[in-house]
Parts: structure tokens; C-alpha cells; sequence
């Protein structure tokens, strides 16, 4: 039911993604047009400029708006099992812009396009070393201090969008407008080649994920007792903070730091479907697809023609609803302490 | 063969030995109740052979082997743990809590084996939560709370339950259903070693009674001989009473009725 709901809304965003803008392309042309690109003669009648706008602008975009949303909707469904609250998320525990430190640094060293390995490769391992400091300092004994968690999250998301705002100084003029539209979130970035390199780096912390769900839940009765339940919990924790930090390097490499979906998007359908990991998962990547789809939509056809960072929007439609659920989960279930 | 043996537990904590020289084997088909005062190192000793904490010196064989080369998924085959305190961070129904304490046997499949179902209910319905099965666990009260968490730990299904306060929160009804629960466990096998604070359910479902003070094992042995009113005013720093239950069988402690002073009250809190 959720999910044929989920499902249907993914498709309508699709078909509004592929269809609006500039040129606009009805969505009986878009399915001609990728039936001749698989080689069926069904003669889609449509006009060269349509091909090329859906092929190599409009498409790439979409699917790297669903690896950026599966990717955070993922992270954040991980992180806030293993770290046992709601609110982690990877702008939360200081991943997003651990991550974005990384690649701002290799895209000023040179490294060319954003779709290029480096950068991604740069932002993984900068996010996981901004995770696992965040961790660090919360770590007393074998227990989390949830609270200092969240708190040295902010303090080295300050530091690191710091760093991110002087690499975006140093940057060469042209290059600069660029680089500060992409630290706030864009998928305008997006081509073929960037989205093979997020794919690659995407993928595998999903499977991850979704192979660990019943230990994710096991996880919510506390690291001791998870493994009295059997769960080797320190594994467990490592294994998910590193494909987190992995999905969300690839995902801010390539799209930009892009907030709330990864707290929003597994909050609702959890409180739609409840907190089972193993059903989560992917509702909550549907759920991200949705949300940022809609998004980009807003993004790159408000203002047309030019555009307003992905980023911002997420973070102004979601701050709001995040209160909102904050406030109604609370009424609803007695809060999370 | 025995299947918890501690021996030579010795365990320090900030300078100051929390544990001094315990030796003791959780047998086959018996309760074993472990009480004595706060700060005993009652709940040290069980965090020891649960293997959440290693000691300073001295060793836990599980089955006959050292605990720590033991994995989780293991160990969770033979032990199960009921902690002090339920926590619970996300919504989870009842029925799914419960289902948490199947992971070991079921690995990361899902819940369908007809083995994991069976336990799970029988589990649910021994401890009266069945009629909660779909409530969002986190909506119960505090006593519905812990005898989901005792179902879950019957439903892990183990030959050793180490079990911390299970009738802490629980009314006198459920105190004894989780009780004769426990005591039917050991009936069938298990080794079950439980702290408890109330020395009367202790007197009456435990097969020996363990009394702990200053962090040694100061006896072990059956209620008769562990509840003695000289022995339990020494450890307890307080004058008890212990006399024949009014019912015929078994014991009954209890406070002195002639308080003997105020001071000593003051003192003590």
C-alpha cells in the first residue's frame, strides 16, 4: 500500500522531470525515445533538440537525483540505527560536509569535472573521517553519548564548512560561482559519467544495508543488549558509518551537500510503516526519489532560466516539516528518550 | 557438563575492588537467586558472566570455554540477558520486541520458520502480553514494558538465563507469574541465576540462594540456610526477622518490628 503509493509518486515525478522545462517533451516522446535508444523502430516523431535535452541533460540529471536521494535516504536510515536516534543524519553527525571538504579540496587541486573518480573518492574518506571524530568524541566506553554526538557533529560541520568556504576563495573566478552553487546542492553537474562513478559508489552500501536490517534492529535495544541478542554490534557499527560515509561521499561529490533528506525521508515512512529496517530501506529511498525530484523540479523551473541550489530547497521545505514531525512524533509516541 | 563456571573473579574498578575472589557454577535445573545489599556487586558480577565485562583477573567458561573466544552469535545460542533497564528507541510493536530475541536462531532471515513462530508466541502468551502483540512497544506501561522483555529473552530460547531484577517493576501478580515462569525454565534445564532484591520470592522459587556483600559470595546455599536472621541483620546492616511462613511451608523474612533506633536510619540513607 505504501509502497504502490510511494511507487506511483516516484513515477509522476519522472514523468514531470523529464517532460518540464525549456523544451518540453510529453511523456508518450520520452517512452519512444528510449525505446529507439534500445533500438525498437517505433518512430517517436520527435524533434532532435527534444532527443538531445533528454538524453544528455534531463536524464542524467533524474538518475542522479535518485542515487543522491537513495544514497542519503540510506545514510540516514543506517546512521540513525546504529547511532539509536532520529535525528542522525549525515548533515547531522557531520558526514555531508566532512564529505564536501574532501571534494572541494580535489576540485580545487584541479581535478576537472565533478564527475571524475577523484573527487567522490576525496569526499569518502573525508566524510569518514568527519564521522568517525564525531564518533570518537561521543564514545564513552562502549556506549554513545547520543547528545555529544549531534553536538561534535555541529562543531566539525562549522569547521569543515569553513574549509569549504575558503577552497571556494581560492578557487579562479570562473570557477568560483560554480563551486559555491555546488556546495549548497545541484544536480546541474550531472552527466553520464558522474552518474556511473556515484553508482558505483552507491550500490554497494545499499546492499549493505539491506542484508544488516534485522541486526539494524536488534540494534535498537541498546549495543549490550544487541549482542546478547547475538549481533557482533562493533562490526556492525564500523560496517555502517563506512558505507554511510561512502554513500554520502559520492552523493555530496556529485550533487553537493543536500540536507534533510536523510532525516525526512526515513522519519515519514517510518511513521507510516513503523521502524523495521528491512521494510524501511527502501521506502525510504522511494520516499528521498520523491522528495527530491520535486525538488530539482522547483529548482530549475521557478526562476528559469536560471536556477535555485538544491540544497536551499530541501532545507526550506523540509526544516519546517521536520519541525512539524518532530512535534507530532513526540504527541504520538512519548518521545524518544 | 556445567554450563557458566566462574572462577577466581577478581575485578577492580577506579582503584577499588568491586569484586574480591568469586567462585561459582550456574548449574543444570536451578534457579539460582543472587542477593545482598546495594553495591554488593551483584549486577558486576552478572555484566561478568554475561561477558559484557571482562575482569580483572580470574575466568568465565561457557560450555567450557573461555567466554571471550566465543562470538555473539554464539553466545546468544546459550545465554540470555535481561538487563536492568528496558530501552527501546524506535516504535517496534510488541510482537516484533519479542521476535528480536529469535536473531540468533534465525540469523538474518526473517521470522518464518515454524520453530521462531512457535517460540515468539508461546513466549508472548507464557508472559500474559498477547493481547499487546500490535501495540507500539514504546506506548506500554513500564510493567507491560518488562514482561515483553522477559518474552523476548524466553523466546531466545537458551540453557542459561542470567536475568537482572526481572520483577523489579512488575505487581504482585506478575512478580510470581515471571517467577514460576523462571523456576520453570531451571525445571526443564536451564541454569537461571537472577538478582533479586526481594528476599521472600527468593525464599520461595530459588533452588539456592547466592548473598553477596562487599563484593565476596559470602554464602551459597539453599533459602534455609542463607536465610538466617544473624546472618542476613549482619550483611544487610539492619535488623531482620526470618520466621516460618504463616502458610506452613517455606519462609518468611522479614524487618524488625521494634525499630531499634533513628540514628541508625539517618545513617543509612
Amino acid at each position: 500500500m505504501t509502497f504502490t503509493g510511494l511507487s506511483l509518486m516516484v513515477v509522476a515525478m519522472l514523468v514531470l522531470n523529464t517532460g518540464m522545462g525549456a523544451v518540453t517533451i510529453p511523456p508518450a516522446t520520452v517512452v519512444s525515445l528510449l525505446a529507439e535508444r534500445v533500438g525498437l523502430e517505433v518512430g517517436s516523431g520527435a524533434i532532435g533538440v527534444q532527443e538531445s535535452v533528454l538524453w544528455s541533460i534531463r536524464l542524467p540529471r533524474i538518475v542522479l537525483g535518485l542515487l543522491a536521494a537513495g544514497a542519503l535516504a540510506a545514510a540516514g536510515v543506517g546512521l540513525q540505527a546504529v547511532f539509536r536516534n532520529p535525528l542522525a543524519e549525515s548533515q547531522v553527525v557531520g558526514t555531508s560536509w566532512g564529505a564536501a571538504v574532501g571534494a572541494a579540496a580535489a576540485l580545487a587541486l584541479g581535478a576537472r569535472a565533478t564527475g571524475s573518480f577523484a573527487p567522490a573518492a576525496a569526499a569518502s574518506v573525508t566524510a569518514l573521517l568527519a564521522t568517525f571524530l564525531a564518533y570518537r568524541v561521543a564514545r564513552r566506553g562502549p556506549r554513545v553519548e547520543v547528545v555529544t554526538l549531534i553536538l561534535a557533529g555541529v562543531a566539525i560541520n562549522a569547521i569543515a564548512a569553513a574549509a569549504v568556504g575558503l577552497l571556494v576563495n581560492v578557487a579562479e573566478g570562473g570557477q568560483m560561482r560554480s563551486f559555491s552553487f555546488w556546495s549548497l546542492g545541484t544536480l546541474g553537474g550531472a552527466t553520464w559519467q558522474t552518474v556511473s562513478v556515484t553508482l558505483v559508489l552507491v550500490l554497494p552500501g545499499v546492499v549493505l544495508l539491506a542484508w544488516r536490517g534485522r541486526q539494524l534492529n536488534v540494534l535498537a535495544l541498546g549495543d549490550e543488549e544487541a549482542r546478547h541478542s547475538g549481533v557482533d554490534v562493533r562490526r556492525l557499527r564500523v560496517e555502517v558509518v563506512a558505507a554511510a560515509a561512502l554513500m554520502t561521499g559520492a552523493s555530496v561529490a556529485a550533487a553537493g551537500v543536500i540536507g534533510f533528506v536523510g532525516v525526512l525521508a526515513p522519519h515519514t515512512v517510518r511513521m507510516i510503516i513503523g521502524p523495521d529496517n528491512r521494510v524501511l530501506l527502501p521506502g525510504a529511498m522511494l520516499a528521498g526519489a520523491v522528495l527530491l525530484l520535486a525538488a530539482d523540479l522547483v529548482s530549475r523551473t521557478a526562476v528559469a532560466p536560471s536556477e535555485i541550489p538544491l540544497g536551499v530547497l530541501t532545507s526550506l521545505a523540509g526544516g519546517p516539516l521536520f519541525l512539524w514531525l518532530l512535534h507530532r512524533t513526540r504527541r504520538a509516541q512519548g518521545g524518544w528518550v | 557438563m556445567t554450563p557458566v563456571v566462574a572462577m577466581g573473579i577478581v575485578h577492580e574498578a577506579g582503584g577499588r575492588a568491586i569484586l574480591d575472589g568469586i567462585n561459582l557454577q550456574l548449574e543444570t535445573g536451578m534457579l539460582t537467586a543472587l542477593v545482598g545489599p546495594n553495591g554488593a556487586g551483584k549486577s558486576t558480577l552478572l555484566g561478568i558472566l554475561a561477558g559484557d565485562i571482562r575482569p580483572t583477573r580470574g575466568s568465565i567458561l561457557v560450555q567450557g570455554c573461555p567466554i571471550e573466544q566465543l562470538k555473539p552469535a554464539r553466545l546468544a545460542r546459550i545465554r540470555s540477558v535481561l538487563p536492568q533497564k528496558n530501552r527501546l528507541e524506535f516504535a517496534f510493536s510488541v510482537r516484533q520486541v519479542v521476535e528480536l530475541g529469535r536473531f540468533a536462531h534465525a540469523g538474518g532471515r526473517r521470522i518464518s520458520r515454524r520453530s521462531d513462530v512457535e517460540a515468539v508466541e508461546s513466549a508472548m502468551s507464557a508472559t500474559g502480553v498477547a493481547s499487546l502483540a500490535d501495540m507500539s512497544f514504546p506506548t506500554l506501561s513500564v510493567g507491560e514494558q518488562a514482561l515483553v522483555m522477559i518474552a523476548r529473552i524466553l523466546a531466545q530460547d537458551t540453557p542459561v538465563l542470567i536475568l537482572d531484577e526481572p520483577t523489579a517493576s512488575l505487581d504482585i501478580r506478575h512478580e510470581h507469574r515471571v517467577m514460576n515462569l523462571i523456576r520453570h525454565r531451571a525445571r526443564q534445564g536451564g541454569a537461571v541465576i537472577a538478582v533479586l532484591h526481594d528476599l521472600n520470592l527468593a525464599a520461595r522459587y530459588a533452588d539456592r540462594i547466592g548473598m553477596m556483600a562487599g563484593g565476596r559470595l559470602h554464602t551459597l546455599g539453599p533459602p534455609g540456610d542463607v536465610l538466617q536472621p544473624t546472618l542476613l541483620s549482619e550483611v544487610y546492616d539492619y535488623p531482620i526477622e526470618v520466621m516460618d511462613h504463616p502458610s506452613g511451608s517455606g519462609l518468611l523474612v522479614t524487618t524488625s518490628a521494634t525499630r531499634r533506633d533513628g540514628a541508625h536510619r539517618g545513617g543509612a540513607t
